[in-house]
């Protein structure tokens, strides 16, 4: 049981390496913005599976307060890369 | 019973987000890569929080990664939806498999249309 589940934090932690590999190595600016916006994703599964681990209920809230940060820093992100002022 | 219901929907969001990951690095597009990756992990991480609902009943902890689930799938998906709109406006080409484009011929008939409308509101503005 804990050895499952901690090999499916493992495996969890080692796909976020595939987004930093597509952060270094994306041909466009697009490319990265992607690579960034999947990794906010993946750490909220990071932070299920470990409070499941670790049995403490206070890590899910550091995942709902991650996925609304990811959401506002993505938006950002696109307005930005589409070409207006930030203050519109 | 609850625990092993509950590892399983964990694998399986596990192995969501690993085929949404070698999508993002395999495929040959940002347009690709944005749709596989977006609707694999989306999808993967919603799995993992049902298992953690599963896995402790109706608690807080429980509660709280019900309520995140509809919270990632609204944020997730509006989030990708205006990041491949920015990269579409910002010029960045296709691959050149690509086979069509319905975005362009709805942009163009869109300013077509859109100058239309423009000359008859300011008819409307002159006479009021």
């Amino acid at each position: 049981m804990e050895n499952a589940l901690t090999i499916l934090l493992y495996i969890q932690i080692g796909l976020c390496f595939f987004c930093l590999f597509r952060i270094v190595r994306g041909p466009t600016i697009a490319d990265r913005m992607v690579g960034i916006d999947i990794f906010g994703i993946l750490v909220v599964g990071i932070c299920g599976i470990l409070a499941i681990i670790t049995d403490r209920m206070f890590i899910i809230d550091i995942g709902i307060a991650w996925i609304i940060l990811s959401f506002v820093g993505t938006l950002t992100l696109a307005k930005y890369l589409e070409g207006r002022k930030l203050n519109e | 019973m609850n625990s092993i219901i509950a590892v399983v929907l964990l694998s399986t969001g596990v192995l969501f987000n690993l085929l949404g990951c070698i999508g993002l690095i395999r495929l040959p597009d940002v347009y690709n890569r944005l749709q596989s990756a977006t609707k694999c992990v989306t999808l993967g991480t919603c799995s993992i929080l049902l298992g953690l609902l599963v896995m402790y009943g109706f608690n807080d902890i429980g509660v709280k990664a019900l309520i995140s689930i509809p919270l990632l799938f609204f944020s997730a998906t509006v989030a990708a939806h205006a990041l491949v709109r920015g990269a579409y406006l910002s010029g960045v080409k296709m691959d050149k498999r690509t086979v069509v484009d319905h975005y362009k011929a709805v942009r163009d008939g869109v300013a077509q249309s859109g100058n239309e409308k423009e000359g008859r509101e300011e008819e409307l503005y002159e006479v009021s």
